[in-house]
């Protein structure tokens, strides 16, 4: 009974959020003394894919063929279900990503397997298979008991840490059969909003809203995100503007995000924007109305206006960075 | 054209989440509820598509019978007919069986979804729905054009967004920005009385889980406010209060 993890890339590098889901899978198979085996799809050096042994994956499996070069969820779902049949995992952790959920979702069909998608936490399997799972946009947690024998969880960015646990790695080219009918679906064309911190992965983030007033205000914010190491995020009414591109939006009809650090400015904390970043670790608010209901979702709360306090905390933040170095 | 929009029924997004006693059941008395709100937007682009007499747009909800205001409501906007399934959406994986189970009885050129619900927060009854069927997915769809015998859409990914085209037939989640939701008007609320609901029975589903409890989120401890003045002694204080940074 082995853990299978599936392992995303992008562009062939492992993110910070591989790692995480690679030691949260270790830390679910020590539970039952079982072993992590991670899947690959697409083209990853065996230098990236070795990585990943250092973080307690056993076996590395690497599914590396011209048809699969990018992300495709149909037929990485056949191929991730072949592994699982291969391997007689009972467990099949994925990322809470937009394609890994897609993943997910068929995988569970596939195998008929229970899923609890959104997963914040390792499961707790002292009876069952119990996970605890985000649900009502961010207002409320449910604890799913998954009783198929085989289970697929997909867990949020940032609900695990990076843990090491050295182990040899073993990795193995895995040539999956590959299906016609998987292969309906072309992506024509791949945009990227820029090659940032990706927002939903991201530790710290700075994000702001209308009270920014208008686009050339950005400066500002970005300026910040970028000394502090964050990504950068905007409320609806920013990014339906065109201030921002709507991969930034967060909130309930955005993305919704976890990161340790959320600062927000300018920005009211309407309940449909808190939906999405309402398990931030720590949230910021700097807003110049004292009764910006944000305040009462807030853990730090400046009450200034953005245009006085933003070069403070630029300041602030060289500074402070200047000094852990 | 016949497209099947999947409409889930749902606490308004302002509704307050409260459980009984026990945690174990959410607390429907006092709360209104609304399409999914990315459903409206999957119904208002299949109406779109169709517009004009070019073809047919089906809502399906899988739900007990309080859910037929909801339906009525896709009715008023626009769809042509509807189907509730009577059954309880225990979880996603039922739902999409029963989608599916409907659309293989019927030809539809697309199954509209919205990419996520608001209550379960799965993202994956699209998914399901295709993998059941066999056909492809798009599990966020921020544009739906018909070019001739396919379809392009724009699919939201991380940090970006990609262009796709499929062949017919597919399922899509719609995102934000494939349409603006409509509003119905007084002849469609009038006309959505007599349109036809039909009420089907559910097929048996295995069950794979099972909700024991819900809880809520802690609730921060109040809020320490700094000075405007004082806003640089932010960074330290977070990293000596909360090690984050
Ligand atoms: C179905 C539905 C879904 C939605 N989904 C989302 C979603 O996913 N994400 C989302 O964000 N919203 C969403 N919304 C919209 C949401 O209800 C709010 O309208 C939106 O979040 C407000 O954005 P804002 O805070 O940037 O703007 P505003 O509400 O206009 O707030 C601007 C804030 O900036 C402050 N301000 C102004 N000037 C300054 C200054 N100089 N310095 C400091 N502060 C200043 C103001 O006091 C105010 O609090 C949704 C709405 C609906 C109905
Ligand atoms: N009970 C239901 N009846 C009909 N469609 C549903 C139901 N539940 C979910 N859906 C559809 O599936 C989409 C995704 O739901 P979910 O997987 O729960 O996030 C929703 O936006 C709806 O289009």
């Amino acid at each position: 009974m082995s853990v299978l993890v599936y392992v995303e890339n992008a562009n062939g590098k492992f993110r910070k959020s591989t790692f995480e889901l690679v030691s949260y899978g270790f830390a679910l198979a020590s539970k039952s003394g079982s072993s992590v085996i991670a899947i690959s799809i697409g083209e990853v050096s065996s230098e990236e894919l070795q990585k990943l042994a250092k973080y307690g994956a056993s076996k590395i499996l690497n599914a590396n063929n011209e048809k699969l070069k990018t992300v495709n969820v149909q037929p990485y779902a056949s191929v991730i279900a072949e592994a699982a049949k291969a391997e007689g995992s009972k467990v099949i952790v994925m990322p809470a990503s937009f394609s890994g959920k897609g993943m997910a979702a068929r995988l569970s069909v596939k195998l008929e397997a229970g899923l609890g998608e959104n997963v914040v936490d390792i499961p707790d399997t002292s009876n069952g298979f119990v996970v605890k799972k985000g649900s009502y946009s961010g207002k409320a947690f449910a604890y799913v008991d998954i009783t198929s024998d085989i289970k697929v969880i997909s867990v949020v960015a940032n609900s695990y840490k990076v843990i090491e646990n050295v182990l040899t790695g073993n990795i193995q080219e895995f040539n999956p059969q590959l299906n016609d009918i998987d292969f309906k679906l072309t992506v024509k064309e791949t945009i990227r909003a820029s090659d940032k911190i990706s927002l939903p992965d991201a530790e710290l983030v700075v994000s702001a809203g209308r009270g920014m007033k208008g686009p050339e205000n950005w400066g500002m914010i970005e300026e910040l995100a970028n000394i502090l190491g964050a990504a950068t995020a905007c409320s609806k009414p920013v990014s339906d503007a065109g201030w921002r591109p709507h991969s930034e939006h967060v909130g309930q009809t955005g993305i919704a995000i976890s990161p340790n650090l959320y600062v927000a400015i300018g920005i009211s904390g309407a309940i449909q924007h808190l939906a999405g970043v309402s398990s931030s670790k720590v949230i910021v608010v700097v807003n110049k109305d004292a009764e910006a209901p944000f305040f009462k979702a807030a853990d730090y709360g400046i009450v200034g206006d953005a245009f006085e306090v933003l070069p403070k905390l630029i300041e602030a933040a060289k500074m402070f960075k200047a000094g852990q170095n | 054209m016949k497209i099947l929009v999947c409409i889930s029924h749902v606490p308004d997004t302002t509704a307050k989440i409260n459980f009984t006693a026990d945690n174990k059941e959410f607390v429907s008395q006092g709360v209104t509820y609304i399409i999914n709100p990315y459903d409206e937007i999957a119904l208002a682009r299949a109406i779109e598509l169709t517009d004009g007499g070019k073809g047919t747009v089906t809502a399906i909800n899988i739900g007990d019978p309080s859910t037929e205001p909801t339906i009525r409501k896709a009715l008023a906007i626009g769809a042509t007919d509807a189907i509730r399934v009577n059954g309880n959406a225990r979880d996603g994986y039922y739902v999409a069986k029963q989608i599916a189970a409907v659309a293989q009885k019927n030809n539809y050129d697309m199954i509209l979804c919205g990419r996520e619900s608001s209550d379960h927060n799965g993202s994956s009854v699209p998914s399901m729905i295709a993998e059941i069927l066999g056909i492809p997915s798009i599990a966020s769809a921020k544009k739906l054009d018909i070019e001739g015998p396919n379809a392009t859409m724009e699919r939201e990914i991380e940090g970006g967004k990609e262009i796709v085209s499929t062949a017919f037939p597919f399922v899509a989640g719609a995102a934000e920005g494939m349409a603006e939701p409509k509003i119905p008007n007084m002849r469609g609320i009038m006309s959505a009385r007599t349109k036809p609901l039909t009420v089907i029975e559910p097929v048996e589903v295995p069950q794979l889980s099972k909700i024991l409890s819900y809880d809520k989120p802690a609730s921060r401890s109040a809020v320490k406010l700094i000075a405007a003045e004082d806003a640089g002694k932010l960074w330290e204080m977070i990293r000596e209060e909360k090690k984050v940074i």
